[in-house]
């Protein structure tokens, strides 16, 4: 049998101190192109003695063979492209240590179009290094960087004031730059610990202090980067918890995810959302349980199992970072998405919600598009409800011009609309759940932040672990659904008038806005439901009384109920109107106006031709009357106005009405 | 409250197991390839600590009929020890021709051998993701890698337009024909590597200990694959001979310094 010869596993019980227990800190390097933070970092490794023997002479060789001057930054720079284009393309990642700490330098490409690479870079750093070029002073990525350094959370920003050689190791010009900056990431609520003058190039106060720069006699840049913390204060929010998956092992059902924010124990009471089911956790499971010392019959002693020190405390309670699972006392739903939390500190729920986004793909984000939402572990179908404002993220200027669309590299004020219920935080009490990206056919498209949500006590209804009410469902809760309140619009006007293409194009702009929608008119409801009616008095009367019930209905369900019928008499209008309020659906008369000349002039249908020739009686304008409405909600003139004037006239009265079903209360 | 502390190592183990369960779920066909190296051996590890023991996918060994004799005995071994569904691949029509490093260079051998064997595996079990154990440090071309890293039908790697990946979002869908790699151990180090093998007391081939006053930093293909001069024989004094070294890991697999951007040019065609 083949067995231990070729397996080796250390004897030792490790009673050496644990290097391993020394936190890293992760430092995205950002700025604008050409200013020089591979640069700074090739001479931050060269400083430090971290680069591998030969490196330098690898790079001096290639650099000669090529006819290049060499340069620090080639030491990252490491692809073919790269070297040959001379910009940074993707992310690299370097280790490197000081006599305080070790560290992972993240260098973050600055082409506007590498944005995403950026993105993917500084998202997950602890904090960041922004340079600055003396001789170019702040552009627009020293800006937009630190934008998005804002909004992906990260609060530890060292200003490196790079190039100082080509400045003359000027005070006046460092000040300068110091002052224009520090005003800047002010108002992004991002505090620059330090401004350092430096030149990455002759490595003046980058390991050491600068002779040539007498007059700054503070930190230099590794000594800044000792001076951050790692930032770990994920412990201390409150519990959230985010299942991953539920595996069923061993006859076991072992609930897997991680800790996102707080802390876990066992016999903790949790409340899984959205479904607000509560369980109590029976065990954190753990593989191995305990740790085999030796191989069994190894090197001739017995096998020994001897329980782990530094971690059995895992068994009872876990924190945020840990990846974990854990079994419940009482079996209840979970899938993955779900969110644990403790019974006083509940998430929100809800389907809508404000944000801030950066959208960092070519094709633009469009209002009323369906994209797939993920947050933590969730994934659900979310629209775009609105683009509320547009920021220029290089100057902070807002635009709140009603855009439809956000392009790439902006950063938009956003509402959205989710179609089943998502557990979130506001990014500012917890951030991990307080963040999303959007998805398009599988691509990562934009990333946001949630603003404003309000957190509501769900300790009422503790006795019963149900929050969801079990009454009937009510007409607002499907409109916090859908994001609009069932109604019927009642459009009504001559033949000819341009009801139905009104209608037509109405129910295609709402039904982009991902509203329910839908078109009642002559020909899907003559043939069918009205079959038997003709166009005398008493049968209009009739068709429009059966009309106005299925409107209702439908209202009622949640739909935009668009009704395109000439309803020529204000009575049956009226019992329309009556026969809706009955139902708590919203009645909105439209009055499709225009002049009996220009109708019968338009006459699409040729049925004045046939009713001036006798051919149809009581043809409305013709042998009978039109009873046009003395107060309706909106009035188009079809004469005066295009049919887009005539769609924006409806939409600007309607959409707020739609809107307004209390989704903030 | 040190039970409130976590270590660098724990939170290396943390996000690799975060990893491996986003794949798991994300992906019906998954495989592992597997080296029987150290890293490989911790990606094992990992994988039984995620989904509480088992490894619930294949792993499969891309054998070059080129591997040391003592690696076999350890696959051998770690299958039945770790329950392990293995599969093993030789591209036995690329040695039918007569591809070997007797004859050939090692850089068309290891495309042949290696990136070639595991293209026909894919085409022959259509898995949608493979999770390897590749990790920043190793290689630059490394460093620019993803959690979650896309390859298309013809298994390149587009390193020029990578997807964005932040806030553990990752790209969790291929294309018919196209695979994604999921790689655990992209922020692991050489030395993390170590230090967590000896904290687990995680089972690896003998090779890499000194004997003779020789040891095996990284594991390929015997003829290609050199030792180093170390009188190394514990996991302490390894971890004190890196710490102290300024060679690369990789220094001692002849493949990578055929030419110049030898690795670039082979990881861009489909090796890991």
């Amino acid at each position: 049998m083949i067995t231990k010869e070729n397996v080796q596993r250390s004897t030792s019980n490790a009673q050496r101190p644990t290097p391993d227990i020394e936190p890293k800190l992760r430092v995205v390097f950002v700025g604008h192109v050409d200013h020089g933070k591979s640069t700074l970092i090739g001479r931050i490794l060269h400083d430090t003695g971290s680069l591998p023997e030969g490196k330098i002479e690898e790079i001096k060789k290639a650099c000669a063979a090529e006819g290049m001057e060499f340069e620090f930054a080639f030491l990252l720079d490491a692809l073919l492209e790269e070297q040959k284009q001379n910009v940074t393309i993707d992310t690299t990642e370097i280790p490197f240590r000081t006599a305080r700490r070790r560290y992972a330098i993240i260098d973050a490409p600055g082409h506007n179009e590498f944005l995403k690479n950026m993105i993917t870079g500084a998202s997950r750093a602890d904090a960041a290094i922004l340079v600055i070029g003396a001789d170019e002073g702040v552009r627009e990525q020293s800006r937009r960087h630190a934008y998005l350094l804002s909004m992906l959370g990260i609060k530890q920003v060292v200003v490196v004031v790079n190039k100082m050689d080509l400045a003359d190791y000027s005070e006046t010009r460092f000040r300068e730059i110091e002052q224009d900056y520090r005003k800047f990431l002010q108002q992004l609520g991002l505090n620059a610990l330090t401004f350092i003058p430096a030149s990455a190039k002759q490595g003046e106060n980058v390991a050491r202090a600068s002779m040539k720069m007498k007059w700054y006699c503070a930190a230099s840049a590794l000594e800044a980067l000792d001076l951050l913390e790692t930032q770990k204060r994920d412990v201390d929010l409150p519990l959230r918890f985010c299942v991953q998956d539920v595996y069923r092992f061993d006859g076991r059902r072992i609930i897997a995810g991680r800790i996102e924010t707080g802390t876990l124990r066992m016999g903790d009471e949790l409340i899984f959302s959205p479904a607000n089911k509560s369980s109590v956790v029976a065990t954190i499971e753990r593989w191995p349980h305990v740790i085999l010392s030796e191989v069994e019959g190894s090197s001739g002693t017995s096998s020994t199992a001897t329980q782990r020190d530094s971690s059995t405390s895992l068994g009872i309670i876990a924190i945020a970072g840990d990846s974990i699972g854990i079994t419940l006392s009482e079996q209840i739903f979970v899938e993955r998405g779900y969110v644990a939390s403790h019974q006083n500190e509940t998430p929100i729920e809800t389907n809508r919600f404000h944000a801030d986004l950066f959208w960092i793909t070519r094709e633009p984000l469009r209002v009323g598009h369906f994209y797939d939402l993920r947050l933590a572990t969730q994934q659900v179908k979310c629209q775009i409800v609105s683009i509320e404002q547009v920021i220029n993220s290089a100057t902070l200027e807002t635009k709140s011009d009603q855009r439809e669309r956000l392009e790439r590299n902006e950063i938009g004020k956003l509402t959205i609309q989710t179609r089943s219920p998502l557990v979130i935080d506001n990014y500012d009490r917890v951030p991990n759940l307080g963040r999303f990206v959007i998805v398009d056919d599988g691509k990562i498209c934009g990333g946001g932040t949630i603003f404003g949500g309000v957190y509501t006590d769900r300790t009422v209804a503790k006795s019963k672990n149900i929050f969801w009410t079990e009454e009937k469902i009510t007409a607002r809760e499907r409109a916090l659904r859908t994001g609009h309140r069932g109604a019927v619009i009642w459009l009504t006007g001559l033949s000819g008038a341009g009801k139905s293409t009104i209608a037509q194009s109405l129910e295609r702009d709402l039904f982009h806005r991902g509203m329910h929608t839908y078109v009642l008119d002559g020909d899907n409801i003559r043939h069918g439901l009205t079959s038997n009616l003709g166009f005398s008095p008493d049968d209009r009367m009739e068709n429009i009384r059966r009309v106005s019930e299925v409107a209702k209905l439908m209202a009622d369900a949640g739909t935009v109920v668009i009704t395109a019928f000439i309803s020529p008499y204000r009575m049956d209008r009226r019992r329309a109107r009556e026969i809706a309020l009955e139902g708590n659906a919203e009645f909105i008369e439209v009055f499709v106006d225009a002049p009996l000349e220009v109708c019968e002039a338009r006459d699409p249908k040729n049925l004045y031709k046939k009713a001036r020739a006798g051919e149809i009686r009581e043809f409305t304008g013709i042998d009978a009357p039109y009873e046009a409405p003395d107060d309706p909600e909106i009035v188009v003139h079809t004469d005066k106005q295009t049919v887009d004037e005539s769609l924006a006239t409806i939409l600007e009265q309607l959409l707020p009405r739609l809107r307004d079903y209390g989704a903030d209360d | 409250m040190t039970e409130l502390t976590r270590t660098h190592l724990d939170t290396l183990e943390n996000q690799s197991l975060f990893i491996f369960r986003e794949a798991y779920h994300a992906f019906k066909n998954i495989a592992m390839p597997w080296s029987m190296g150290k890293d490989s051996s911790l990606l094992i590890w990992l994988a039984r600590k995620a989904f509480f023991g088992r490894v619930p996918f294949p792993v499969l060994h891309i054998d070059t009929t080129y591997e040391f004799p003592e690696m076999l005995e350890f696959r051998e071994w770690a299958t039945t020890y770790h329950n392990l569904n293995l599969i093993v691949k030789i591209n036995r029509e690329a040695r039918a021709r007569g591809i070997g490093y007797e004859t050939h260079d090692p850089v068309t051998v290891t495309h042949e051998l290696k990136t070639v064997a595991l293209q026909q595996a894919l085409a022959e079990y259509k898995w949608d993701a493979l999770i390897t154990g590749i990790r920043r440090d190793e290689d630059p071309t490394r460093a620019k890698e993803r959690y979650f890293s896309p390859r298309n039908a013809q298994f390149e790697w587009d390193y020029k337009d990578q997807p964005p990946e932040f806030w553990s979002q990752f790209v969790t869908t291929a294309a018919k024909g196209e695979h994604v790699r999921v790689q655990p151990l992209l922020d692991w180090t050489e030395v993390d590597v170590w230090l967590y093998i000896q904290r687990e007391n995680i089972p690896i081939p003998k090779m890499y200990f000194a004997r003779n006053g020789k040891r095996f930093r990284s594991l390929g293909c015997s003829p290609i694959t050199h030792p180093i001069e170390s009188n190394a024989s514990t996991i302490d004094e390894i971890i004190a001979e890196l710490e102290a070294t300024k060679t690369t890991e990789r220094a001692g697999r002849a493949q990578d310094h055929y030419e110049r951007n030898a690795m670039q040019k082979l990881r861009a065609k489909g090796f890991l």
